[in-house]
């Protein structure tokens, strides 16, 4: 892509004491210096607020309107950019620094040809002609890996796949040639694969002697590409060094954090956070104590049988969303559900919910009929089973607090300030590691990680046997995440409650599981004990899925 | 568009000083209220009593909105009508409100025939003009006070209805319905606990944005000699009575003007304010 030299070339990009604040609040930013020479990867992580994306943003002198940016040096490609007006810095945007972000569908324009987008900073920067600049467009499609670009450019971003606009994205920045690529999340909205062929290309513009910027929350993913490691907290990078060095022995106790909370192998039932409860060990290796079978009954809990379920689509055919699957939840245990995004798992949780009926086969609860049951008799069951969604936010009615929303699900009817001292919402709330406090409060006033919480704690108060939990901490932070796994590893071990976990995560799912169903396109093409499909997986699709996996591994 | 004016609204939709539009337009609502429960209180005079040799005073000092052509104070006259233009103004938005959340949630709740039904009857009203709709139905019922406000709400009826079938197709397909669902709850509870309650609330606001409306609108018909008649004292009939004095005595169509448009603003900028902090809960 770029030949320059590294070495001897001057750092693509070189900040000093870059302190970032917004109006009077204190600053965000606090005091960051770094430096990315031509050819190297330099991967800020962080949590979310911990200030990474504004340092990356003060570099395309984007921090915003009322942002004050100050710095003792900020300097691309040789030259300082800390005072430049509106006008010069768009003479660089594209030219000295590209970005490439998180969702490409938004940063490309819905009505515009992806090869116009593309052709945009070659139009601003270059002298080239049309006819050159369409040519450098294909190029460009076709060193970014999108197959047939003479068919590509004319696409709508909506037409694209989600690997397909990032590629294209990715195209748009390096466009030019720019000394510096700032990535800001680039693979967090892809599916496991599709980020693991995106981070392949990001090598290869390192490798092509691209200075790259990568913004991330997850470890395991810059692992993979980036050379050094900044790790960011509270406004400031308080660790920097070797990939390798900043993962195997982190010094600083943020890094620590980060490390642990990485689900992926690490066996069922270790911590992924600090204990801070009394009494909950780590317990490697086990597995939740299952109950005791009661003489006479099945283990079986939650049983699908040959499900089927499709979808009318705009043009009239029919699409399979779920075709002919089945699988066996047994008490205390967690099915972990994996497959890549359309793969039908969603759907799979709302037959299992019986929010749809389906068209063949059906689900059997306790080994009674549960889809096929009219939902007067399954209401009186309905209990049994909580959910767990991925938009906690969204399962709240808006006009509730967590209050009005434990107490309903509860069925506790009170005057409001009566519900203040229930100890029966506070026992739960106390169960799911929120203060009584939060009882005031509407979900729309929580972090995330609370909402889920609250999510959890609505699940529980039914005193449920069964939890279906579809992508819960996909929206999360790996801290969080943390939290809110070993949360829902605390409540099915003291519960004694069956789990199943649907997640496109496949280190979530690894931590999780006792069975994992591997789903792809609708069917489940492998199934068994997660130790054993983990570790040698028997259907082709599982192994490639397993092997994009990002691991700490180097 | 006339409370983005006149609170000074960036193009952000923000208005720069929202504390003190809000309370300039508190203050008005407040003596538009007192004028209308109790208007001997702020003008004690009779506003039907003529003097004819106090005819077409331009504002003064013992008549602060002048007098009109049979020698009324034109501040007394348009004090005591603020009853009619509000009870008109709030009378009409209920009826249209309530006709809007019939309609809407016919359409929204009971099936794809009703729904395509009340859609087409929508469609035909909202093919007439507004204005046109209430004359129609002045034409057919006589001219008067209670058809215009009748009229009134008629016209706007078929705009909220839409709105309230938006609405609840939203919030009947929403998480949190699904999410009640998985807790059991009957399709009654739901609709009473969940749907109802997020579908009606916003249509609060949507009604305080609509008195100003409704009040502009009974004013054009009485202007247009439909609604009150003279010499009763409501702000569209004393307009009409002073367009054909409006070159000598400009105060005879101000002033009743100047309380139309201050009234329908202080509405929209009450219900900018109420749905601004709706909001942000």
């Amino acid at each position: 892509m770029s030949n320059r030299a590294a070495g001897s070339a001057p750092a693509a990009v070189s900040v000093r004491n870059l302190r970032v604040g917004f109006g009077a609040a204190e600053p965000v930013v606090r005091g960051v210096s770094f430096s990315i020479a031509p050819g190297e990867c330099l991967a800020i992580v962080g949590e979310s607020g911990s200030g990474k994306s504004v340092t990356a943003r003060s570099m395309l002198g984007l921090a915003g309107a009322n942002a004050h940016v100050s710095a003792d040096r900020l300097e691309l490609d040789g030259q300082s950019v800390l005072d430049l007006n509106d006008r010069a810095w768009r003479a660089r945007r594209g030219k000295d620094v590209g970005l490439v972000l998180q969702d490409a569908l938004v940063s490309l324009d819905p009505l515009r040809p992806i090869g116009r987008e593309i052709a945009d900073s070659l139009r601003l920067h270059t002298s080239l002609g049309a006819a050159a600049r369409a040519r450098r467009v294909l190029e460009l499609l076709d060193a970014v890996g999108l197959p047939s670009p003479e068919l590509q450019v004319r696409k709508l971003a909506g037409q694209l796949s989600g690997g397909e606009r990032q590629r294209a994205l990715i195209a748009a920045a390096i466009a030019v040639n720019p000394p510096l690529l700032i990535a800001d999340e680039p693979t967090t909205a892809l599916d496991v694969t599709v980020q693991a062929q995106i981070l392949e290309l990001l090598e290869q513009i390192t490798n092509g002697g691209t200075a790259v910027l990568l913004i991330s929350h997850d470890l395991a993913v810059v692992s993979r590409i980036a050379h050094r490691v900044a790790v960011m907290h509270e406004g400031r990078l308080v660790e920097t060094g070797r990939t390798e060095q900043v993962l195997w022995s982190p010094r600083e106790d943020p890094t620590r954090r980060m490390v642990a909370a990485i689900p992926a192998d690490k066996p069922r039932g270790t911590r992924l956070t600090p204990t801070d409860r009394a009494g909950t060990p780590d317990r490697p290796g086990t597995s939740t104590a299952i109950p005791a079978p009661i003489p006479g009954t099945s283990s079986v809990v939650l049983e699908a049988i040959g499900l089927s379920k499709s979808f009318r689509r705009p043009d009239g055919s029919r699409q399979c969303a779920v075709d002919d699957v089945s699988f066996e939840l047994h008490r205390g245990s967690t099915l972990g559900i994996v497959g890549e995004s359309g793969s039908g798992k969603t759907t799979t949780a709302r037959l299992l919910l019986a929010l749809q009926a389906p068209e063949q086969g059906e689900v059997r609860v306790f080994g009674r009929p549960w889809s096929a049951a009219p939902e007067k008799t399954r209401r009186a069951l309905r209990a049994s089973i909580g959910a767990i969604y991925q938009d906690a936010l969204g399962s709240f009615d808006p006009r509730w607090s967590v209050a009005d929303i434990l107490a309903d699900a509860l069925g506790v009817r009170h005057q409001r300030r009566a519900l203040q001292a229930d100890t029966r919402l506070t026992s739960l709330l106390d169960e799911v590691g929120l203060a009584a406090s939060a009882l005031q409060r509407r979900p729309l006033e929580l972090s995330g990680g609370q909402r889920q919480r609250v999510g959890i704690a609505r699940a529980l108060a039914g005193r449920p046997d069964i939890l279906i939990c579809d992508e819960p901490v996909s929206s999360l932070d790996v801290s969080v995440q943390a939290q809110v796994l070993d949360l829902l590893d605390d409540v099915q071990r003291e519960r004694g409650l069956s789990l199943v976990f649907i997640s496109h995560d496949l280190g979530v799912i690894h931590h999780v599981s006792d069975q994992v169903a591997v789903m792809r396109a609708g069917h489940i093409v492998e199934r068994g004990p997660a130790s054993r499909v983990f570790a040698a997986p028997q259907h082709p699709y599982s192994a490639q899925l397993f092997a994009a996996l990002p691991r700490l591994s180097l | 568009m006339q409370a983005e004016l006149l609170t000074g609204a960036d193009h952000s939709g923000r208005p720069r000083h929202p504390g003190l539009v809000d309370g300039a337009a508190g203050l008005l609502a407040l003596f538009l209220l007192v004028a209308a429960i109790a208007p001997q209180f702020l003008a004690p005079g009779d506003p039907l009593a003529i003097h004819p040799l106090a005819a077409f005073q331009p504002p003064n000092l013992t008549h602060g909105f002048g007098t009109d052509e049979s020698g009324r104070d034109i501040y007394t006259r348009v004090v005591h009508g603020t009853r009619y233009s509000l009870v008109i103004g709030f009378a009409a938005t209920a009826i249209g409100l309530g006709l809007g959340v019939i309609l809407g949630t016919l359409a929204g709740t009971l099936g794809r025939v009703v729904d395509f039904t009340v859609n087409r009857f929508l469609e035909v009203l909202f093919a007439f003009p507004g204005l046109l709709l209430a004359l129609l139905f002045i034409v057919i019922f006589g001219p008067g006070v209670a058809t215009a406000t009748i009229a009134v709400g008629l016209s706007t009826a078929p705009g909220y209805a839409r709105i309230i079938r938006a609405q609840l197709i939203t919030v009947r397909s929403a998480a949190f319905v699904e999410a009640a669902t998985v807790l059991g709850r009957t399709r009654w509870q739901i609709l009473l606990r969940h749907i109802l309650p997020n579908t009606l609330a916003p249509l609060f606001v949507l009604g305080t944005l609509g008195i100003g409306q409704a009040i502009v609108w009974a004013a054009t018909l009485s202007y247009l000699g439909l609604g009150a008649a003279p010499p009763a004292a409501e702000w569209g009939a004393m307009l009409s009575a002073g367009r054909t004095y409006i070159t000598s005595a400009w105060w005879m169509s101000f002033f009743p003007g100047l309380f139309i448009v201050l009234t329908a603003v202080t509405a929209t900028v009450l219900g900018r304010s109420i749905d601004r902090r709706m909001r942000h809960l």
